[in-house]
Parts: C-alpha cells; structure tokens; sequence
C-alpha cells in the first residue's frame, strides 16, 4: 500500500511540475474568464464611442423619425450626395445614410456609408425604424390603422416552472440550462480524453522506455497500473479546482479593475443576453432572476455529479487507455486500439443536441445509463432535473462498470507491459484475457 | 532446510499460448557464489528469471530462497537488473534513484546516503540533478546498476549486465560484482560474454530449448568435457615423430620462430608417455594441457541438441 502511494505521488508531481501544466492552468482561465468578460468588453468598447450618422433622406418619408440611441446621434442634411458624403465623411467614425428616391414611391433601398464597417447596432436599428415607417405607410395607404396592428399585438411571456418531488416549484429557464448542460457535457468529454491520454502516454513511456521492468520488480504491475491512474486523476482534480479558482479571480479582476465607471463586468454581460433584456423589459430585477435560476438548477448537485462523472468516467476509459498503452509498442499502433474505445465519448458529444432538445427522452435516458456514454449524457441531462433514482442507478452501474474495466484492464496490461517487437491484434489480447499468465 | 544453496529452482516449468518456455529446469546457486546462467537467445533464461522475481508466474515447480518457498516479502531482498532496462528520460537521477530504492522498501534518508556513497564511488556525484535524457547510454547503466545493489539484497540477479558497457567500465562493474560476492552476496548473472562467465563465475548452468543441458562447477564442467589435447611448442628446425594410433595431431602450425601442435592422447596413454615421445624428436619449448573453454562447451552441447 506504501508503494501505492509512492507511485501516486511520483506520478502527481512529474506531471504537476511540468511547464505543460503550468501554462494550461493559466491559459484555461484565461480564455474561459476571456468567455465571460470579452463579449461585455467588446460592446462597452464599440459603444462607448459616439457615432454621428448624416441622414440625406430623398423621399422626405423619413424626417426626423431617426431618434438618437444608444450612442448614434442622427442629423439631417439636404445637399448634393457626393458632397454630403465627403462632409460627413470627414470626421472619423461618422456614417452618411442616402435614403434614394424611387418609382414606386416606396422607399426600401437604402445606403449606408461609413469609413469603417458600422457595428451591427447601428445598421438594425436602421432597419426596425425604416421598416416600421414604411409598414405604416402601407397600412394606412390601406386603410388600415396602425394603432389598430398596434394594439392587437401581444408580447407572450413563457416561464417554465418545474414541479419537483414534494410539490416545490422552482421557476427555470430552458437557456440558462441548455448553456449549463451542454458546457458540463464538453468539459466531462474534454476532462476525459486529456487525462485518459496521459495514462495512455505514461504507460507507453514506462514501457519504451523499458523502466517498467525494473519497477515491477519492486512492485505489482496492478499497483503501477493503479498508481498511474489515480496520480493523473488528482492532477486531473488539481488543475480542475485550479481553473475554477482562476476563472473566479481573474473575472473578479476585471470587474473591479477595468469597468471602474460604475458598469461592472456583470451588468455589462447582463445587458448582452438576449435572457437579461426580457428580464429588464418586464421588469423583474435581472440579478434577483439569476439567483432564483441557479437555484432552481441545484449548484451543489451539479458540482458534485460533475466530480463524480468526471471521476467515474475517466477511471473507466483511463483504464482501457492503460491495458492500450501495455499492449502496443508503438504510437502508431495506438491508432486502431484507441478508436473503437474512444467512439462512444464522440457518439455522446455528437448527440448533444439531441440529448439537450429532449433530455427526457428514452435515449437520452438510455445513454445516461449505459456507462461508456453516461458521464456526459447524464451530466448535460442534470441541469434539466433528472430523477434520483436514475442519476443513482447511472452512478451505481458507472462503478462496477469502472471496477470491471480496471481488473480487465489490469490483466492485459500485466502480460503486454513485457511483451516487446510484438505485432498486437484483437485476437491476442483475447488470449491474455482469456489465460492465465 | 537446506542453508547451503541460497536460491534452488525445483523442475520449473512454464508454458506460453504458443510454447513450451521452460520445461522441468533446476538450477542449485550456492550461498556467496557468482552463477553464470548460459544459453542461446529464446532458450528461456529470461523466464526463469521473471520467474525467480515473481514477475512471471510458474505452472509447475518449486522456487526456493534460503531453503523456504519464495514470497513478495522476499523482494526487498532481491537486486534485479533486467535486460530491458531503462529510466524515466525526463527525471533527475538523483529524484529517481532516491525513487526506485524507495519502491525496494528504503527510506528516503537511507536512500539518500547509500546514493551518495555509491555516486562517489563511481564518480558521478556531478550528475544529481542532472536529467536521464541528458546521460549517455553507458552512463545511465551506471545509475541502474547502483540503484539495483544500493539497498544491499541478499540475492542479485543481473541479465545482461555487461551491454552497452565500454572496457573500462566492464572491468569496473566486474570488480564491484566480486566485491559484492565478498560482502556475502550471492549473484546469479546472465550472459552471452563467455569471458566474464569463465573470469567470474563459480557455477554455471545451460538452458537450451527450454530445459537444463548442463550444470555445476565450472572447473568440474572443464574436467568432463577435456578431451585429453595438449599443445607442445618446439624450435621449429626440428620434425615431430609420433607413433600413429597412440596420438593424433590436430593442428600444426608456425609463429614467429616457435612451432605449436595440438596433440591428441588416445588408447590410454599419458601425458608423460607423450613427453616421452616428444623429447627424442623435438627441442621442447613449453608443454601444456588444453581445457575446452566455456564457449567451447556452449557451442557443442547446443549444436548436440
């Protein structure tokens, strides 16, 4: 059991003091508090300069209807277009918005000029007043009212409330789930062939590098094998904790560092999502909405299943990837061994979108069971509200199915890790199997 | 209880899917002796040796340390350099020294201290915190062979020792091996170097297509296998008369200045009838008796086979 330890600890620290590590740690967080904090940045940004649009509207349909928004001011000149354009051209960062004159009478062509492409704020907001203008004129054009149109129209709002067990409603909402869900799910699926491939390429190491002989003189080929598999699974777990710790501080950093004029980063995201605006426009507190969606989500279930899965799943393909990386001699070898088990984790991710439409599905349910794709079935099903005894059942077959994988694995990997210049195929892993050595 | 053999194999046999790689072999290794285990590639050395560290796993037979069935707690009494061996590239060689005694039942502190003495010894104290990937081969040898006796083992079982080895440190690791085998250890060593097997070893024994086609001492195994040849040199101006029948010349031949025949006694004469013999035809420059060498014995009782 000593040597167990030994072996876990070696393992753990050669991988963790790795510069590979390092930079890993610092370049996840980075990009996933860049996920969160750029889309709020860049808009601030792109916003937060004013944009002068010179209005030369031919059909005279338009005068004075364009308002000022956002950070678009709107003013209305009358010359000739070549020299309207270079006027208001002049200044950087302005627009000449040429309203032609048409035939028809109807105007619907438009064009916009600008020295740079104008961001997509200005050429919508453009459209909705042109569009709403010209509708009108039709309408009444057909004797028909506006406000009539107006006012027959409804603005439905749709909140999913989920009853659970014990009749307690918690209001959800499909969006903030469908992100969860199908982020848990990639980041199972990603946890598990990272660190299941350091198992894969430890084991091809020890063995190319002919160690493995001398350190199974000292010890069992199943406590290496072990030893192996649970040292990666704690770097695993380290860089892990370490990346949401990171994510935290770094987010934290530029909230309180860069939007000092009273915008946090926060209101920034939540002024972008298309979830907070219809939170703000019925006129329920966007932050107060959060809490009561993550709530309802049930965080400390989705931590604690994500380490469970994370664990599970990656003990039984780290697994297979060692009884692999025991029988083939070479990296190119590994190609035919390592796709058929590896195809079930790509079948789960190319199902997500399935999965994520209809998590109560039958396949979904089946494939949060099955245990080669329950790690990332299940996790995406979780945010949805799965029943106990399904996520108990899934766990409970993922640890034997774990338990099973590891002792096969541990006898195809005892007799391979000493075979040398040996031409690997199915049948004669079946061999190993299947006798005694 | 028998204290006079520290190891005993006892008609060990071992089967593969595809063949027989070990069938009824015994080998005897005497307390604090050097036990040269011979025979040509695929001949099933490797797996008794796998078999003795309780890597492998035997189908039938008996393998005995110090007179008791062998267990893992005999391990951390055991040294074993393996044929294919190696280090991890990218550790230092102290860490990974300090690593390997570990797994052998050290403690960090004694395996410190043990290391250090050794690397002073050797003159490799400077490599410590250098990488593996940065040794040479007969470089990184040196490390192996230190971390396989460093925790002092009873039993030492080298494969191959000698491989990637220039001269001078073959002599360096021979010296060390006899000294071992002062220090009371007992040393069973696989090799193809016939040389070192005769300089070094007490016993030998050969395994041929899976069984044991000879064993014993080696000066004993010298003994059967002479076939009564002994070489004369003379002053070449001379002719060798020799009455047919009593004797037969093998080979004759001049180098520089001094003749040489191998002379082969039959019919139960004696070496003194030969000398009897020579000395009225010849000017006599030395005589002696040829003992097959153990390369010798090796190729005859292989090709019998």
């Amino acid at each position: 059991m000593n040597k167990i330890l030994l072996i876990i600890q070696r393992e753990y620290l050669s991988r963790v003091k790795k510069k590979s590590f390092l930079i890993m740690t610092i370049i996840g967080p980075v990009l996933m508090a860049a996920m969160i904090i750029l889309p709020a940045y860049i808009s601030d940004w792109s916003e937060a300069t004013e944009k002068k649009v010179a209005v030369l509207d031919e059909t005279g349909w338009f005068l004075e209807k364009f308002k000022d928004h956002d950070n678009i001011k709107f003013y209305y000149v009358f010359g000739n277009l070549e020299e309207e354009k270079q006027e208001a051209l002049s200044e950087n960062g302005n627009l000449l918005l040429y309203i032609p004159k048409t035939e028809l009478n109807i105007p619907v062509n438009s064009e916009l000029y600008s020295v740079i492409q104008p961001g997509l704020n200005v050429t919508a907001y453009i459209k909705s007043v042109m569009k709403q203008i010209v509708e009108n004129k039709k309408l009444l054009a057909s004797g028909i009212d506006p406000e009539v149109i107006k006012s027959a129209k409804v603005n439905i709002n749709l909140s999913t409330i989920r009853v659970e067990e014990g009749g307690i409603e918690k209001k959800s909402n499909t969006e903030v789930e469908v992100g969860l869900a199908a982020f848990a799910g990639i980041m199972i699926y990603f946890f598990i062939f990272m660190f299941g491939v350091q198992v894969l390429k430890g084991v091809m190491e020890e063995k190319s590098n002919r160690i493995v002989e001398v350190i199974i003189s000292s010890v069992k080929p199943f406590q290496l094998m072990l030893g192996k598999i649970i040292g990666v699974a704690f770097v695993g777990l380290t860089q892990f904790i370490l990346w949401i710790i990171l994510t935290l501080i770094f987010v934290g950093i530029f909230q309180s560092g860069i939007f000092t004029d009273g915008n946090s980063a926060m209101d920034m995201i939540g002024q972008n999502s298309d979830l907070m605006k219809n939170a703000s426009s019925s006129g329920v507190n966007p932050a107060e909405m959060v809490n009561e969606i993550i709530g309802g989500i049930n965080i400390k279930v989705m931590i604690f299943s994500f380490i469970f899965y994370f664990l599970g799943g990656y003990l039984l393909y780290s697994s297979l990837f060692a009884a692999i990386g025991g029988a083939i001699d070479h990296d190119t070898d590994s190609q035919q061994f390592m796709l058929p088990v590896s195809i079930p984790l790509v079948f789960a991710i190319a199902l997500s979108g399935v999965i994520l439409n209809q998590p109560n599905s039958s396949l979904a349910i089946w494939m949060s069971m099955i245990p080669f794709t329950s790690p990332i079935t299940m996790m995406m099903r979780i945010p949805f509200g799965v029943p106990l005894w399904q996520i108990w059942t899934s766990m409970g077959i993922l640890i034997v199915a774990f338990i099973f994988s590891t002792w096969m694995a541990g006898k195809i990997y005892k007799t391979g890790i000493l075979m040398y210049g040996q031409k690997v195929s199915y049948a004669i892993i079946w061999k190993w199997l299947t006798k005694k050595y | 209880m028998n204290q006079e053999f520290a190891l005993q194999a006892i008609n060990v046999s071992k089967s593969y899917a595809n063949h027989k790689a070990l069938n009824n072999v015994s080998i005897e290794v005497p307390n604090q002796s050097i036990f040269g285990l011979l025979g040509p590639n695929g001949a099933g050395k490797t797996t008794l040796i796998r078999i003795i560290n309780l890597i492998s796993v035997m189908d039938e037979g008996q393998v005995l340390l110090n007179g008791k069935a062998i267990s893992t707690k005999d391990i951390a009494n055991i040294g074993y350099l393996p044929e294919e061996r190696g280090l991890y590239k990218k550790m230092e060689v102290g860490e990974q020294a300090v690593y390997l005694a570990q797994l052998k039942g050290m403690s960090k502190k004694d395996a410190k201290k043990q290391l250090k003495y050794w690397f002073d010894k050797f003159e490799i104290g400077s490599w410590w915190n250098k990488k593996v990937e940065e040794l040479s081969k007969g470089m990184a040898q040196k490390v192996q062979f230190i971390v396989t006796v460093l925790h002092k083992p009873d039993l030492l079982i080298f494969d191959e020792p000698f491989s990637g080895f220039d001269p001078i440190n073959v002599n360096l690791l021979k010296d060390e091996i006899l000294q071992l085998r002062k220090d009371g250890a007992t040393i069973i060593f696989s090799t193809h170097n016939m040389a070192s097997v005769e300089e070094l070893c007490d016993n030998i024994a050969l395994i041929n297509n899976s069984q044991t086609v000879l064993s014993g001492e080696i000066h004993q195994i010298k003994e059967d296998f002479k076939s009564n040849i002994f070489e004369v040199a003379y002053k070449p101006n001379t002719r060798l008369n020799l009455p047919h029948g009593d004797y037969s010349i093998i080979e004759n031949y001049d180098v520089r200045n001094v003749s040489y025949a191998k002379i082969k006694i039959n019919n139960g004469k004696t070496p003194n009838d030969l000398i009897k013999n020579i000395i009225t035809s010849v000017n006599v420059v030395s005589f002696r008796e040829i003992l097959p060498s153990i390369n010798d014995i090796f190729i005859q009782k292989v090709s019998e086979n």
